[in-house]
């Protein structure tokens, strides 16, 4: 047996633990991310607190007698003693402060300023800075997201997967080494510096190529977009079709097939959960890339999409999802509607890339346990 | 008797043979332009950010203070600020996310935990960067009543490097063949002490190239630090190492390039690309190091 000290018995055993902890981070911050994320916004989520009582307080001024200060305190008092706060209405009107008119034009401007997640999502009108009447419909920001994350797969899909398959079966190894090593240092380009890029070389190319008044718009961002995501997209399917045993390739050339004919009938259906990975990782970067839409799509809350030829209007400027968070979260205050409402979008995000990066996930770990 | 062969027949290629190797003809032709259409464009953009940046671009650039209300001058506060954002945050992330890689690699049985842990990693890997922002603006500026200052924005880049860092070391420690570890157990050697005194040291190289390159990652973001601890202006003391305190607000190389090509009028164009320029080369710089680390290592390994 061997002889240890027990310190070091000791030590072992509290460097062990340590290292599990750490082993668990991970989750502990993927649940710290979202926990956080939806504390911030719960005001909004949790039966839309903040408007009401703003809505309360302003149909309350309208009443005689009573001005901002002391509209404000009873709302205040009321949300303490009462969680539901509608209840403050009934309230005063069974303390007669209001008649019954008063009562339902009251209960009609709360609702109209309800925080519904359904008009949330659908409605179009994006007005966070309005004064008198904020509106918080991100229907429009939804579509420039998706707007530019398809026109940029568009672009990305093919040459991404048509470069993995040339690094993986078409050349040779020495070159195959520098395209890696290209392919990754364009992987390494800073969002921000490809939106500084778009900003500055794409919006000249747009508007002297399409003639367009601005340049700033959904193709430029698809464009920029579409350069980013193929590093990754490279990189994954290379991965998947490497990891097609050298055995199917040899059986193919053996019968006297061209690599194309390989590659199209034995590589393609042997690899293509793995590809399809790959492309889903890379609609995940599309859909969460921040600074570069920022510069790169102008910043028009505006839906290109609509019934006309040729459907998807690549020419104009969009605001998506993440640029709005970026561009408007310094300029909302903690916990006003606005600033918990970014938050929101923030927790679309992450569910939107939760779900795609677990199906890409998901889609490896059947290849592998196949 | 049978016919005489036509040898010259024989070897004439059929219609199938010249279709076939005509589209493969094709295949690679439009292969090589896809991968060319990929790569062009880096060298094109490059090229001509340099270009443009070409008068701004000095020594002194990096060094001198901005002046005029940033329209002329140097850069110094910012590029130290990245400075300051990089190393703290992975002096956070890298202890850490090693030692979660080798939980992973060394101890995790698979069972539930284990496969929790990776789909974390993954999903953690994933998340916007925007997002990341916001939960450090929820969790390090406001629950921790850390503020808008270096340490809030390091933490919040820790945790945005920290999953890639988990991936990289786990790749670098399973390399290790498993016969070294056997060997050491053998001896009756502990768990720990063999991953102190053989795992470690036979992949510390594997490791730090992958941290090496999440240097440029965290030096190249911006969402992560808007608003948790970088400003757009900030006045430090020049010529000096320690400017910064840890509580204090930053500049970042990143958001100052965002900051003089949005927020800015009548920024000379020069030095918006001379920015761009110093940026994209302290990244490129970084990511060579850590790329020709790794094919230095490839072709000297010890098994």
């Amino acid at each position: 047996m061997l002889h240890r000290s027990k310190g070091k018995v000791l030590r072992e055993a509290i460097i062990e633990w340590l290292i599990r902890i750490c082993g668990i981070s991970a989750v502990v911050f993927v649940f710290a991310i979202f926990f956080f994320v939806f504390w911030e916004a719960k005001g909004q989520i949790f039966s839309g607190k903040v408007n009401i009582n703003t809505a309360t307080a302003t149909a309350l001024t309208k009443v005689e007698g009573i001005d901002n200060a002391l509209a404000d305190k009873i709302v205040a008092q009321r949300a303490q003693i009462d969680p539901k706060k509608r209840n403050t209405v009934n309230w005063l009107l069974e303390e007669k402060v209001i008649d019954l008119e008063q009562f339902f034009e009251i209960e009609s401007q709360i609702k109209a300023k309800e925080f519904s997640f359904w008009k949330f999502l659908t409605t179009e009108k994006w007005y966070p800075a309005s004064e008198t009447n904020p509106r918080y419909g991100v229907f429009a920001l939804i579509a420039g997201t998706v707007s530019v994350s398809i026109l940029s797969m568009l672009i990305a899909v093919p040459f991404g997967l048509g470069s993995a398959l040339f690094i993986s079966e078409f050349c040779s190894p020495k070159l195959k080494e520098t395209l890696k090593i290209v392919i990754e240092l364009l992987a390494a380009i800073p969002s921000v510096v490809w939106g500084f890029i778009g900003l500055t070389i794409m919006n000249q190319l747009i508007m002297q190529i399409f003639g367009a008044p601005i340049g700033i718009t959904v193709l430029n961002g698809a464009i920029i977009l579409g350069l980013m995501s193929v590093p990754i997209i490279v990189s994954i399917g290379e991965d998947a079709l490497q990891a097609v045993p050298d055995s199917y390739r040899e059986a193919a050339i053996g019968l006297g097939v061209t690599r194309w004919q390989m590659v199209y009938k034995v590589l393609l259906p042997a690899a293509k959960n793995g590809l399809l990975a790959a492309v889903l990782l890379g609609i995940g970067r599309a859909i969460g890339e921040t600074m570069a839409v920022l510069l790169a799509t102008g910043h028009s809350v505006n839906n290109p999409f609509d019934g006309t030829f040729p459907f998807l209007h690549a020419l104009e400027s969009v605001k998506t999802l993440t640029a709005t968070i970026a561009a408007e979260m310094g300029e909302a205050p903690r916990d006003s509607d606005h600033y918990q409402v970014l938050f929101i979008i923030g927790i679309l995000l992450f569910t939107l890339t939760f779900i795609v990066n677990l199906s890409a996930d998901l889609i490896v770990k059947g290849i592998r346990n196949k | 008797m049978s016919e005489p062969v036509d040898n010259a027949k024989r070897f004439t290629k059929t219609p199938s043979v010249v279709r076939k190797e005509r589209n493969e003809k094709i295949a690679q032709f439009v292969f090589l332009s896809m991968t060319l259409a990929m790569v062009l464009p880096l060298v094109l953009i490059v090229g001509f950010l340099v270009f443009k940046a070409w008068p701004s671009l000095s020594l002194d650039f990096i060094f001198d203070m901005p002046r005029n209300g940033m329209r002329e001058g140097g850069i110094w506060p910012a590029f130290l600020g990245t400075l300051y954002l990089v190393i703290i945050s992975l002096m956070i992330a890298a202890p850490i996310g090693v030692m979660a890689a080798v939980y992973l690699n060394e101890y995790a049985k698979d069972n539930w935990l284990t496969r929790t842990i990776n789909l974390a990693v993954i999903n953690l890997a994933g998340v916007p960067s925007i997002v990341h922002a916001l939960f450090g603006l929820g969790a390090f500026v406001y629950a921790a009543k850390m503020g808008t200052s270096i340490i809030a924005a390091s933490l919040t880049l820790a945790v945005m490097t920290l999953p890639v860092i988990i991936a990289s070391t786990k790749e670098a420690l399973s390399a290790v063949p498993m016969s070294f570890r056997q060997a050491s157990w053998n001896m009756g050697v502990s768990r720990w002490q063999t991953i102190w005194r053989i795992v470690l040291p036979n992949s510390i190289s594997g490791i730090l190239t992958g941290i090496i390159l999440q240097v440029s990652r965290a030096a190249g973001e911006t969402a992560p630090i808007m608003f948790t601890g970088a400003v757009i202006s900030v006045n430090i003391a020049k010529d000096q190492l320690f400017a910064y305190g840890l509580t204090d607000e930053c500049m970042a190389l990143a958001m100052h390039l965002y900051t003089i090509s949005t927020q800015i009028p009548n920024v000379p164009e020069s030095l918006q690309f001379a920015i761009a320029v110093a940026l994209l080369g302290v990244v490129l710089l970084v990511n060579a190091l850590s790329i020709s680390l790794r094919v230095y290592l490839r072709t000297h390994r010890k098994w």
